[in-house]
């Protein structure tokens, strides 16, 4: 019974956001005042178990005969999404209401995916792994649509649930074919036997399976054709949160998953596809990213860019690697939650206001959001002192310390051809002469408070990048 | 005051103004003008008690301020200056508070963010001079990039998007593949001394011993990347869109300080780091400079606009410097260290007054003008002043810092050809002619316009803008040895780097 109470404390955080989703539920069915009460509910119920993950950090092990994992690494995940689902509720909240897509059911579905997130991040088995994901996917699906009178999000939350189940289809296929040829689904026993079990060619194809389905969740090439259209149909707080939490989440079991973090298991035998998929990743993602004009279409294919050099570092695959994904993913969440927090700022109705024309003048007008976008802009493009370029630094680390300087270079390549379309959204802001029409951007001081955290974050982390990566590194064995 | 601290404070300075600025009334310009000026002088005062505390007669770096910044990356905030980064610092304070002030007429826009972004441009310029730790050298030297990206895109010319993107992705470019060259020579000490380091003073030991055919990718990834910066033919067509596309003070600022970033990188990096690579392609890289030297002086003499022609001119002047630098003899690199400064000097002046014109006039073409001797006699007085130290006349800067690059050029055992300085030379020729025409078409002859007539000459305040640069211009044309007896030192330090490379590490047992 002790043993059970303890574990209870041991995977709190996710106690608290599950109790959190239930209690919504009661709140969105008894409350009048729910639109009031819930958003700033979850917020307090995301804050309480990032507080909760960050200072439990060295409390490590694992719960319920082996299923999930706490503390550590699986801690620092935790932290990010739910921070990071903080943050989108706190840009949501005048945004939904605004755009007419204010349901209750969107702060109880933030939650909820983020449960699935936590249990993705710390599942120690494959079947955890598979309801952490479906937990996750399937509120997104919702959440895509849910602004139900708008066209583009029917179509966004259609086309990635068929495309995501098509994905989900692939993962099931492979971990039936793992078990088959493993015999078990526990993670760890399946790394131990890694080597041996490589030999068997029905286990290398269930592994392949099982990544070409998370190499869908992480919006990898080929695999990405959903995300344009999904990232721009969807409410733009909405593609702020898949494209962070829903990315780190996928990349949490990525990593797991190869079993690079143990030292001893079989090289990386998936070394030739995670190049192969960060190569084109990268480079098919900058390339096109180049010729959208509309800003949410623009990130969704930077996106793309980026889940390619986070697998430089599965491609890697060693220590390093796991410590610069892990770094990568935490800069990019706060600098692609806070571009995509500013763009929900200043969209009009019906999708309107975003395209880059919209932006003229944004410096004149609204000084301190162009300065936050700019910045978030040079993160995102790798310049230092900011978070973003720590991310990539650690990735070709990983990368040249595998023998693979061509993929750093590669990596390199394409992120000067990235800079172009992130800083032609900072020509836009401050080069151009501003239109006469001035720009309706609603108060929204919530907005305001998630952008300036993030920036603040993005900023920390880049002047102090040791502090983190010693965090991380720390956990590693 | 103790005197490790003193760099700290001289490059924290302009940031903690910087910041200051932040709470300023955008409206209040004046205020903000002198809260620019007043830092950046500041700076060049605590610059200067650097300077006197410098001890010339010792080889080494000095003032150096060690403390871990990612412990994890063994990176290090290690800062220090030798006899060559001194002088680099002083042009950088010296020329960012000319500037300031020399904008107080030309920038009437968004005067708040033009000094916070030059108060965080000098920043960055420091930082790359006083570096001692690749990591963070690579910082400063791409968060620079910033601010200038700025100053071109929101005050410069009708075609300064163009020219500032271009600057950005064209310098970004070549600084990416050096990051590739630093982590990899990072990873590559972690096999002799047991862990991945960045820290310069390290790599000037480890950098020799690495393999032929490995170091020579990594001189290149760090040579393109200051050849660019530099810029070096044929990596020069950003240089005359930034410069003529810039605001008088971004001009002035770039010609005058960026640039140097470049061939001060070729120098304290590439040669220490990759001597035997610096050996091999030193007579390649000596061609491109003369091609540049040669090319640059005859593009700049068809030049219908000043600033064109002054950009270029840029484009000749510094490959002298970097001529100089691959001649690897005492006197050339010594040549190459005091050209960096005068062409700071001599350009700075000129962009100066190319500026100051065009915010009378509006036009920057010859063909408008003529014969405004008479008019502003002060005018031409500095106009010719600049010009002849541009081309090197003797007893001003340029002469001194051309010929001794000719002499060690001559005299160089790596490059061993005549030819070398007998091209570059005609380059100093070319120069008198692209200049002089200039100047005769612009200030002799009749009046070609009439709104000529109604000129003003130079104002108190641009007087005071331009004669610092000018008791500089002339104390370095006459005596030459204050400046070189402190490089001296640090110079041969470098070619012994280069012309006897130590290899006296081992690997680490089991590593």
């Amino acid at each position: 019974m002790q043993n059970h109470i303890q574990d209870i404390y041991n995977i709190l955080p996710l106690i608290l956001v599950g109790a959190g989703v239930f209690l919504s539920v009661v709140i969105e069915i008894t409350s009048e005042k729910s639109d009031k009460v819930l958003p700033w509910f979850s917020v307090l119920v995301l804050l309480a178990a990032s507080a909760y993950s960050l200072f439990s950090l060295n409390n490590t092990g694992t719960v319920y005969n082996n299923m999930l994992a706490y503390g550590g690494n699986v801690g620092i995940f935790n932290f990010l999404f739910t921070l990071a689902a903080a943050l989108t509720v706190l840009s949501s909240m005048e945004y939904i209401k605004k755009y007419g897509s204010y349901f209750g059911e969107y702060y109880i579905l933030i939650l909820s995916s983020v449960l699935g997130m936590m249990m993705m991040a710390g599942a120690k088995d494959l079947f955890m792994v598979f309801i952490g994901l479906e937990q996750m996917s399937i509120c997104f699906y919702v959440l895509a649509g849910i602004n139900r009178k708008k066209s583009s999000a029917n179509e966004a939350s259609l086309k990635y649930f068929l495309l995501g189940s098509f994905a989900t289809g692939f993962i099931v296929y492979g971990i039936a074919l793992i078990f088959g040829t493993s015999h078990t689904t526990n993670i760890d026993t399946i790394i131990t036997n890694f080597g041996m079990l490589t030999h068997n060619i029905l286990f290398v194809a269930g592994m392949l399976l099982f990544l070409i389905g998370f190499s869908f969740k992480i919006a990898a090439f080929p695999f990405h054709m959903w995300v344009p259209d999904v990232y721009q149909g969807s409410a733009t707080t909405v593609s702020g949160l898949m494209s962070t939490g829903g990315k780190a989440a996928a990349f949490s079991v990525l990593i797991i998953a190869l079993g690079a973090v143990f030292p001893g298991s079989a090289a990386n035998v998936f070394r030739p596809y995670f190049a192969a998929i960060a190569t084109f990743s990268m480079l098919y993602g900058s390339i096109v990213a180049i010729s959208q004009s509309n800003l949410k279409r623009m990130l969704a294919y930077s996106s793309i860019a980026h889940a390619g050099y986070m697998a430089i570092g599965l491609a890697a695959g060693n220590n390093e690697s796991v410590a610069g994904i892990m770094f990568y993913l935490i800069a990019y969440t706060f600098m692609n939650l806070g571009a995509f927090g500013i763009i929900a700022m200043i969209e009009g109705e019906n999708d309107s206001r975003l395209e880059l024309d919209d932006y003229i003048g944004l410096s004149q007008r609204h000084p301190v959001l162009a300065a936050l976008m700019a910045l978030f802009m040079f993160s995102l493009s790798g310049l230092p002192p900011f978070a973003g370029f720590f991310g990539k630094y650690y990735v070709f680390i990983s990368a040249i310390k595998a023998d693979m300087t061509w993929l750093a270079i590669l990596g390199v390549l394409s992120s000067v051809i990235s800079v172009y379309f992130y800083i032609r959204v900072i020509v836009y802001m401050y080069f151009r002469d501003p239109e006469p029409a001035a720009l309706p951007v609603h108060n929204n001081s919530k907005g305001v408070l998630a952008v300036i955290i993030s920036a603040l974050l993005v900023i920390g982390f880049g002047l102090f990048p040791g502090t983190l990566i010693d965090l991380i590194t720390s956990y590693l064995r | 005051m103790e005197n490790s601290q003193l760099l700290t404070y001289l490059l924290f300075l302009p940031l903690a103004g910087s910041l200051l600025l932040l709470f300023i009334d955008k409206n209040r310009e004046q205020l903000i003008r002198w809260t620019g000026l007043a830092v950046s002088l500041a700076a060049f005062i605590l610059s200067l008690a650097v300077f006197m505390q410098f001890d010339g007669s010792k080889a080494g770096f000095q003032f150096i301020h060690n403390i871990v910044w990612i412990s994890n990356l063994n990176v290090s905030y290690h800062i220090g200056v030798d006899g060559i980064s001194i002088l680099m610092v002083m042009l950088t304070t010296f020329l960012t508070p000319i500037t300031l002030f020399s904008s107080w007429g030309s920038i009437k826009k968004k005067v708040k963010e033009f000094t916070f972004f030059m108060l965080l441009l000098e920043v960055g310029m420091l930082g790359v001079f006083v570096s001692l730790d690749l990591f963070l050298f690579y910082i400063f030297w791409e968060a620079m990039l910033i601010p200038m990206y700025f100053i071109i895109g929101i005050w410069g010319g009708e075609k300064r998007i163009y020219a500032s993107v271009k600057f950005f992705i064209y310098t970004m470019f070549g600084s990416l593949l050096m990051l590739i060259a630093i982590i990899w020579l990072g990873i590559y000490a972690a096999k002799f001394t047991g862990s991945f380091t960045t820290n310069l003073l390290e790599l000037y030991k480890i950098g020799p011993a690495v393999p032929q055919e490995v170091q020579q990718w990594m001189f290149l990834a760090f040579l393109l990347s200051f050849a660019i910066k530099v810029p070096l033919f044929p990596f020069h067509t950003w240089l005359p869109d930034a410069h003529v596309q810039a605001p008088t003070s971004g001009s002035v600022i770039l010609a005058g300080v960026l640039l140097k970033m470049g061939t001060y990188g070729i120098l304290r990096f590439c040669l220490p780091l990759f001597p035997q690579s610096a050996m091999k392609f030193a007579p390649f890289v000596s061609v491109l400079a003369v091609i540049g030297i040669i090319y640059g002086a005859l593009v700049a003499m068809v030049q219908k606009d000043m600033k064109k022609l002054v950009a270029y001119s840029s484009v000749s002047h510094l490959g002298f410097v970097v001529l100089g630098i691959f001649a690897l003899t005492t006197e050339a690199i010594q040549g190459s260290v005091i050209q960096m400064v005068n062409h700071g000097l001599s350009t700075g002046a000129l962009f100066l007054l190319v500026g100051m014109i065009y915010d009378r006039t509006h036009t920057r073409e010859i063909a408008k003008y003529g014969g405004i001797a008479k008019i502003v006699p002060l005018y031409s007085v500095a106009l010719m002043i600049a010009s002849l130290s541009s081309m090197g006349l003797p007893g001003l800067n340029g002469f001194v810092g051309e010929f001794l690059i000719l002499l060690g050029s001559f005299k160089s055992p790596v490059l061993n050809s005549w030819g070398f300085t007998i091209f570059a030379a005609s380059g100093v020729i070319f120069a008198a002619v692209y200049l002089l025409w200039m100047y005769q078409r612009v200030v002799f002859g009749e009046v070609k316009h009439e709104n000529l007539l109604a000129l003003k000459d130079l104002t108190k305040k641009e007087i005071l803008v331009l004669v610092p640069i000018f008791i500089f211009i002339i104390w370095i044309g006459i005596y030459p040895g204050t400046f070189l007896k402190l490089s001296e030192k640090s110079t041969n330090t470098i070619i012994q780097q280069v012309s006897v490379p130590s290899f006296d590490i081992r690997p680490v047992a089991g590593k």
